[in-house]
């Protein structure tokens, strides 16, 4: 018997990425997504990296691909974004070796910028998308996917969101296959995407794209169940895709269902055939209506988004509210205090978010843990959209409004985040003579995914060690002159710090390097305890915002001496030395 | 027949090794189990749920408002937050135990007063000060043991099958006391 085991959708995606003989992988870090090279990199025999970007990712994996072997990218769906420049021409392209991406989206924002949907992107780089519902699935639909490429000459995109990432569920293992690698040979009209070529190849594609539409009424993954359900005599039927299909299977076990597992490019056939054999026909598809509007443009009536949300992750209770109708007499949500992410006790973004704070410097932000000093009591943070576009938005500051108007801003962006793509943003500041002020929050890791190594680390996703990329030498080659180092926690030299490089009309970096409070070996040997006799309750302490400390009903401060982490900001800002650190 | 449990607390107090040990249990004992877990900014010092669901057949990964057998807080305010998920008969553990939010750290609102009486008159509560017990142990963050050990008292399964999965699950150095945090209070 074949051995079983509970997997994460993201640890099934790695074993079935290894089991269909998968050689190179690259990928950039990002939620939830994340988890898959963590996995993958276990396995023997396969190469697998971080890349500082997700273009870069998918460039190695092209590669690999051209050169013969199945291989692999994986990132979160703002990640699709960064790589849809190689996406939409190696889809003209097409493989030698069998190239999957698995997108990662994230409905309901668990940990993302935006709610895209990455199934609008398959179509509109007409490459196929499949779409497993439970991790089982998400190992086998890795292996179809390799199938597809290589039969259909095309790189595959699975899509999962955080549900199916984030779920565990038993999945059976197989052994590893490796296919033989396939020859290159020299094929210009099909590997250089110019002109007179990419001609040639987009009808190509467009032809490809047909071809999958018609295997797609008979492909393994599209599967009818035929149900005798009924509401008010009319039997009902529903099309769905990915984890919206369980909570069908929830509520509507005896229902017919048509479950996608290729949502891109849909089956028309099999689609009409379906819709005919019931009298009310509904689209649960979780964010935009892909397969409605699609189903909509043949003609076919179904209900869709005028009943279900666009925004956010579904429900069983959306299906018994809204299909069933049913009065689930539920408890209203309590109306008590929120409790968001915050910055963890010890954290050295929090240190320099209170000195941009009292100086009452304007941040422009990026993507990672930092993007949490918007929030109060730091408030420091103004802006954040993308990776990178902190330090090209401050730019543009500039040039709209003039020096004078960006004395009181600065960029903050994090280590990993700089390398992905704030170093070219910092170039062109260089280049169009910006006097801006970038602040590099170097905390030696990939914070908010969960600790991963980037080029300035020093070591690889294997664990290997290798040369680190050095910020201040970088920064310096690029031929910036005023670039320095600080340490946040102190508070006063970072003061200093970013007032002179703000006021000073030249271009300035301030690498402020300390490493995140949740690294191992970052817990200091002592807590920080208050002196009551001394404190005057004026509430100093608690502006930078350190969840280990509250203030007692009569005014003074009391620690929590699990969560301290014995970083001393809150002492750095207490004037009257009632606070002291004793050991843990 | 599926039964639902979920787990409630603040990100970093260790929802997903419970979740864990709780998915590990039940698929032991031969059930289908699906477990659903939450990652990335959530864990920041957020409120985090995860869920763990067992049967013969598991559909959907998640539990829903109204439908949760056992609800396992680890912070007080977090009971609060996620008890109407629990069902008519549903039991709730609670660790009695208070983290505030950054809102209450700063003196913009007020922790609620007396969650755990409030509870009492429409659930049946169980509570204990995990953090107490595991500091006793001599490790603040073995308490989710503490709490676990608890609310294996009302549910379906041995006390060996649940210290054959602890030793499984936690790393080696700590079964010894993970055992300890749990029995304590498995025994309270």
């Amino acid at each position: 018997m074949k051995e079983k085991k509970m997997m994460l959708g993201n640890a099934a995606i790695a074993r079935g990425v290894w089991e269909a003989g998968v050689k190179v992988s690259s990928a950039y870090p990002g939620t939830p997504s994340t988890e898959i090279s963590e996995e993958l990199v276990k396995y023997p025999d396969v190469y697998a990296e971080w890349a500082p970007n997700e273009k870069v990712a998918t460039e190695v994996a092209i590669g690999a691909s051209i050169s013969g072997v199945r291989s692999f990218a994986t990132m979160k769906m703002v990640g699709l974004n960064v790589a849809a420049d190689p996406l939409y021409s190696f889809s003209y392209a097409g493989v030698t070796g069998g190239m999957v991406m698995v997108v990662a989206d994230d409905p309901g924002l668990y940990s993302s910028q935006n709610e895209q949907d990455t199934r609008m992107v398959c179509r509109a780089a007409m490459v196929p998308c499949l779409e497993p519902s439970d991790s089982q699935e998400a190992k086998d639909y890795i292996k179809y996917a390799y199938e597809i490429s290589e039969k259909f000459d095309t790189p595959v995109i699975v899509r999962t969101t955080t549900r199916l990432a984030h779920s565990q569920c038993e999945v059976t293992l197989e052994d590893r296959v490796v296919p033989d690698d396939k020859v290159y040979e020299r094929n210009i009209a099909k590997n250089v995407m110019m002109p007179a070529m990419a001609k040639g190849r987009h009808l190509i594609v467009e032809k490809r794209m047909k071809d999958l539409a018609e295997y797609a009424n008979t492909a393994p993954f599209n599967t009818i169940e035929k149900g005798d359900m009924t509401i008010d005599g009319k039997r009902i039927g529903f099309i769905t895709d990915g984890i919206p299909y369980q909570y069908v299977k929830e509520v509507c076990p005896n229902a017919s269902i048509l479950k996608l597992g290729m949502c891109n490019p849909l089956p028309r056939k099999m689609i009409e055939d379906f819709a005919a054999s019931v009298d009310v026909l509904y689209i649960f598809e979780e964010l935009e209506p892909v397969i409605e509007e699609q189903v909509r443009s043949w003609g076919i009536s179904c209900i869709g988004k005028e009943i279900f949300t666009i925004q956010g992750e579904y429900s069983a209770n959306m299906i018994r509210e809204r299909v069933l109708k049913m009065d689930l007499d539920l408890d209203e949500a309590p109306q008590i205090p929120p409790r968001p992410p915050i910055l963890c006790p010890g954290c050295p973004h929090r240190a320099t978010f209170s000195v941009l704070k009292k100086l009452r410097i304007h941040a422009a932000g990026d993507i990672g843990c930092y993007t949490l000093g918007a929030l109060a009591p730091l408030s420091a943070v103004d802006t954040t959209i993308c990776m990178g576009s902190s330090i090209s938005s401050l730019h543009g500051m500039e040039k709209a409004k003039g020096f004078d108007y960006i004395k009181n801003w600065v960029a903050v962006i994090g280590d990993s985040t700089f390398l992905h793509t704030g170093v070219n943003s910092l170039i062109n500041l260089f280049y169009n003579q910006s006097h801006g002020t970038v602040l590099i929050l170097d905390n030696r890791t990939t914070g908010m995914t969960g600790h991963q190594d980037h080029p300035a680390t020093g070591k690889t996703l294997s664990g290997e060690i290798v040369p680190a990329v050095d910020f201040k030498k970088l920064c310096e080659g690029i031929g910036i002159e005023h670039v320095r180092e600080e340490d946040p926690f102190d508070v006063d030299a970072l003061t200093k710090a970013v007032k002179e490089e703000v006021n000073r009309e030249a271009l300035s970096v301030i690498i402020v390097k300390a490493p995140c409070a949740l690294l191992k070996g970052q817990q200091h040997p002592y807590v920080v305890e208050p002196l009551a006799d001394k404190c005057v309750h004026c509430g100093a302490c608690l502006q930078p915002g350190c969840p280990a400390l509250t203030k007692k009903e009569d005014g003074s401060i009391a620690i929590d001496a699990t969560m301290c982490n014995g970083c001393g900001l809150c002492m750095s800002m207490c004037k009257v030395g009632a606070l002291q650190k004793v050991k843990r | 027949m599926t039964k639902n449990i979920m787990i409630v607390g603040v990100g970093g107090q260790g929802t997903l090794l419970t979740s864990r040990i709780l998915g590990g249990v039940m698929e032991n004992a031969g059930y289908k189990v699906k477990v659903s877990e939450v990652h990335g900014m959530a864990q920041r010092g957020g409120s985090v749920v995860t869920f763990v669901r067992y049967g013969d057949s598991v559909a959907e990964p998640i539990v829903e408002e109204g439908q949760a057998d056992v609800l396992i807080a680890f912070e007080r305010l977090e009971a609060l937050r996620y008890a109407h998920f629990l069902k008519k008969d549903g039991v709730l553990i609670v660790n009695d135990w208070r983290i505030d939010p950054i809102s209450v750290v700063m003196g913009a609102q007020k922790y609620p007063e007396k969650i755990i009486e409030k509870l009492e008159r429409k659930h049946t509560v169980y509570k204990i000060n995990g953090m107490e017990e595991a500091l006793r142990l001599g490790n603040s963050r073995v308490f989710n043991n503490v709490v676990l050990g608890m609310a294996a008292r009302h549910m379906d399964f041995s006390l060996q099958e649940w210290l054959d999965v602890i030793e499984k699950t936690v790393p080696a150095k700590t079964v010894e006391i993970n055992t300890k945090a749990f029995m304590a209070g498995y025994e309270h």
